[in-house]
């Protein structure tokens, strides 16, 4: 016999009542998991009379995902108005760009999202290359995917982990940190570091997969899967999980788009925009994997849609991992590659090669290029422009966390402060992007 | 996974179009521009200053005077419906003779394209150019940062303050190329400017008047805060 | 290094052999040990640190085994102030502030390169070093530091609290900052502190 609770919860973007206060419908959850709505009961009596409050959240707070402010209107419990300001961790990294060398930048692009840091490098090099007009090798291209991938996966695991632990969940935080370690352990036998990857050279890898890497990867992927579906059966119909994210921060299509959303966030608010399929880049076209998509663009659906792209990165890794093909990882391009030191050596022009590279850095063509790459927070892109010179003249770095956070008021208006925190989880933000 | 989805799908309105591939092989100029510079040119004619293709990418320089016109045709226009504004940023070049650019980048979800617009603006001038907030809301902030960054002026923005430095900050804007790497004041200097910003030790103008501290603040506060008048410079 | 002494400071000076005894020693170890044991961390992580020091206390290299699982991010209730990750010069009122919040005994590592020195980000926007800002008691390089990097750097400070003595009254000083400038280091000390050092001029060269 299914036993029957009753709990109370906020229904939706259209479940706001006469005076702008999220409607509350009692929901009834069976033991089987089903969910459905009753009718909205008539709104509630409206607040005492009183002013509003004006209260702080941040910089330094548990909740914000770094060194985020937040200054909040509220009206009881209700948030009227919220104000947000960054810019609590801007470094001068695009300031930076322009005094260092085109593979001198790329210990910066790890370090602006910390969470994605070899997709960073990925998505770096591939603009450099445009720049550059160098094409990769197909194995190169393959390990990109590789680590692409791979990145997404460490970045999700973190959101999963942090937002769990703000909703107020603990466990599901260690065992994302734990299946980091794995990938952790993946990435220090390749490129030597844990974190701060900086894996990609301009035309190539820092260095190819070492012997049995494959084998540990083709592990990871098998048991992966496990810890997606454990935390699948722990919070998908859960009550209070439920209760806690749907209905929050909801935004339309139209409004996401035109908020520059990016991302997950778009994508659960039901416009199927994923850079690897709209603009494809390093051959994923050819891959067979699904993007998620969902429909009111609320909390629970972008946990949902997230939640999803960890088993479709999955795929993608399970398809590399057949079609990794043999031969040089770096292009053969020997201005913006260094020679093989015996050729070095031995012949003039490599010599020659191997001594701009050195001294003054490998140097491109004037013009610019922008490239775009499917982040996990969204579309991350790096503009480029080069004068000649070694250094270029402008580094852009287009952050899909710095515009996915802008349409934050719109989206608190409305819901409780206990919501506040939630939301602001779901929006996945690194503030190291955000500021740069 | 959720109820049906209603997916805005990407290349919809494009029939006949085959699905995108990664570009390979690029030339790094020349090449078929997208064909919304072709409209471009039939529409506003001399607005448009000059269409280029570099590494496979459209690139369209216009007149700053009719940018927000031009930008809102892109984004109404159904043959265009470039409902997704990207960035907003700005280059400065070394050499000091060549303007400082401003340049958008749009993407048509539908249609699958990307331009990129810019504007040219002379060195020597004030630094001035129309805001497409109006048009996207998505360029709130990157607005305010380009403002940060270059001090390039947006006409129509709402609320153009600094954002990524603290809005008293003195020494300039910083991705300026007469701006010094390690910035204008000694290190000590730095340090006792921002220390005696603190802007978190108070709230705006515009955060104290939704709190009940808007009653008492004198009469004069209260009337220039309700004409608009905003902290920061 | 180039620190003056403030005209006006006080000057205690500690004489061991004259101000201990048995009891002392057993006392001191005692509080000692059980401060060592339970430092409560309050985590400033701004950036990549806070990361690695999020996985220092997950399951893998569990920072409970030092009594620390219990992050305080009140700094009311904390002793230790981990400054994980960068500071820009817009966070430095906020970490001086949070740390003139926390109650004595309290320490302070410096986890990372960014936090030690400014890093690699010697530019206008990050403060070069949180000593120039706050008293640091363990500095951990690395870019991040691994977990077994602050782990180390944790147990030294564990050693350096077991150094302690009650009797020592330069110990539990509070920092005076000059009241209107705020820095508590003279500027030339702050100078010398965030001056670029070794060789390389292209660091600051833009173009070729």
């Amino acid at each position: 016999m299914a036993t029957k609770r009753t709990i109370e919860m906020a229904v939706g973007s259209a479940g706001l009542d006469a005076q702008g206060r999220p409607r509350r419908a009692p929901v009834t959850v069976t033991e089987g998991g089903a969910v459905s709505t009753l009718e909205a009961p008539p709104s509630l009596e409206p607040d005492l009379e009183g002013e509003h409050m004006l209260i702080n959240i941040g910089p330094q707070h548990p909740a914000t995902h770094g060194v985020l402010r937040l200054v909040l209107e509220l009206d009881g419990e209700t948030v009227v108005r919220c104000i947000p300001h960054i810019g609590y961790l801007h470094c001068g990294f695009e300031k930076i760009g322009e005094y260092r060398q085109y593979n001198q930048i790329i210990p910066w692009t790890d370090r602006e999202d910390y969470l994605n840091s070899i997709g960073n490098n990925v998505a770096f090099a591939l603009g450099a290359e445009r720049l550059f007009g160098v094409e990769i090798t197909p194995r190169c291209t393959v390990l990109r995917v590789m680590a692409m991938e791979l990145s997404r996966i460490i970045s999700h695991l973190v959101w999963l982990g942090t937002t769990c632990i703000d909703i107020g969940a603990f466990t599901p935080f260690l065992w994302s940190f734990q299946e980091r370690e794995n990938v952790y352990n993946l990435l220090e036998s390749w490129v030597g570091a844990r974190l701060t990857t900086s894996a990609t050279r301009v035309g190539g890898m820092a260095a190819d997969i070492p012997d049995g890497w494959t084998e540990q990867l083709r592990h990871f992927v098998k048991t992966f899967p496990r810890t997606i579906d454990e935390v699948d059966r722990m919070l998908t119909r859960n009550a209070i999980w439920v209760g806690r994210t749907v209905g929050l921060g909801a935004l339309n299509a139209t409004e996401a788009v035109n908020y520059g959303l990016s991302g997950p966030m778009v994508r659960a608010s039901g416009v199927a925009f994923d850079v690897r399929k709209d603009f494809p880049y390093l051959d994923y076209e050819t891959y067979d994997f699904d993007v998620p998509v969902g429909s009111s663009g609320d909390v629970y659906d972008r946990f949902l849609v997230r939640l999803e792209e960890l088993r479709q990165s999955t795929r993608i890794l399970a398809q590399t991992l057949d079609r990794l093909p043999e031969g040089p990882v770096n292009c053969a391009d020997h201005r913006v590659v260094l020679p093989p030191k015996h050729s070095a050596m031995s012949d003039m022009e490599s010599m020659i090669h191997h001594f701009k590279q050195v001294m003054e850095g490998p140097r491109p063509p004037i013009g610019e290029a922008y490239v775009a790459v499917e982040s996990p927070k969204g579309e991350k892109g790096y503009y480029m422009v080069s004068d000649g010179t070694a250094k270029p003249v402008r580094w852009r770095i287009r952050p899909p966390s710095f515009v996915n956070l802008s349409a934050i008021p719109k989206m608190v208006e409305g819901h409780l402060l206990s919501d506040v925190i939630a939301i602001n989880a779901s929006i996945d933000i690194v503030m190291g992007e955000i500021d740069r | 996974m959720t109820g049906p989805a209603i997916p805005v799908l990407p290349g919809a309105a494009d029939a006949g179009a085959s699905p995108p591939v990664t570009p390979k092989g690029v030339p790094h100029r020349g090449g078929t521009p997208n064909p919304t510079a072709a409209a471009l040119s039939g529409k506003f004619g001399a607005a448009v200053h000059r269409v280029d293709v570099i590494w496979g990418e459209t690139t369209v320089t216009v007149d700053g005077a009719r940018l927000l016109e031009i930008v809102r045709w892109l984004h109404d226009d159904a043959s265009q419906r470039y409902d997704y504004l990207s960035d907003v940023t700005a280059v400065e070049f070394r050499d000091a003779d060549q303007p400082i650019e401003v340049v958008w980048h749009l993407r048509s979800l539908p249609f699958r394209r990307f331009v990129r617009v810019k504007v040219l603006l002379a060195r020597g001038a004030p630094l001035e150019v129309q805001s497409v907030w109006p048009v996207y809301k998505g360029a709130d902030w990157i607005e305010r940062e380009c403002y940060d960054m270059f001090g390039i002026v947006f006409r129509g923005h709402p609320d153009l303050r600094r954002i990524l430095m603290w809005e008293q900050y003195r020494e300039g804007f910083p991705l300026r190329k007469d701006f010094p790497l390690r910035g204008r004041f000694s290190r000590a200097e730095q340090l006792r400017q921002a220390l005696a910003a603190n802007p978190e030790a108070r709230y705006s103008m515009e955060e104290l008047t939704i709190a009940q501290a808007f009653e008492d603040l004198p009469g004069e506060m209260r009337e220039r805060l309700a004409g608009g008048e905003k902290t920061g410079e | 290094m180039g620190l003056k002494e403030r005209s006006g400071a006080s000057i205690t000076t500690y004489d061991p052999e004259g101000q201990e005894n048995w009891v002392t020693t057993k006392l001191d170890f005692a509080v000692n040990w059980s401060r060592a044991n339970s430092l409560w961390p309050m985590p400033f992580g701004t950036a990549c640190c806070a990361i690695e020091f999020m996985a220092t206390a997950a399951s893998r290299f569990d920072l409970a085994r030092f009594g620390m699982e219990r992050m305080s991010f009140s700094p009311r209730q904390a002793d230790l102030l981990i400054c994980a990750g960068r500071v820009p010069f817009k966070l430095a009122p906020v970490i001086r502030r949070i740390w003139q919040q926390m109650p004595q005994p309290k320490w302070c590592i410096s986890m990372g390169a960014c936090a030690s020195s400014g890093g690699m980000f010697d530019n206008y926007a990050v403060v070069q070093g949180i000593d120039t800002i706050i008293p640091v008691d363990v500095y951990v390089p690395g870019c991040p530091p691994r977990p077994e990097g602050l782990i180390y750097g944790i147990m030294m400070l564990q050693k350096k609290v077991m150094a302690e003595r009650m009797s020592d009254k330069r110990l539990r000083n509070e920092m005076e900052p000059d009241p209107e400038s705020g820095l508590y280091l003279t500027p030339p000390a702050i100078d010398e502190l965030s001056e670029p050092f070794g060789n390389s001029v292209n660091q600051t060269r833009s173009a070729t």
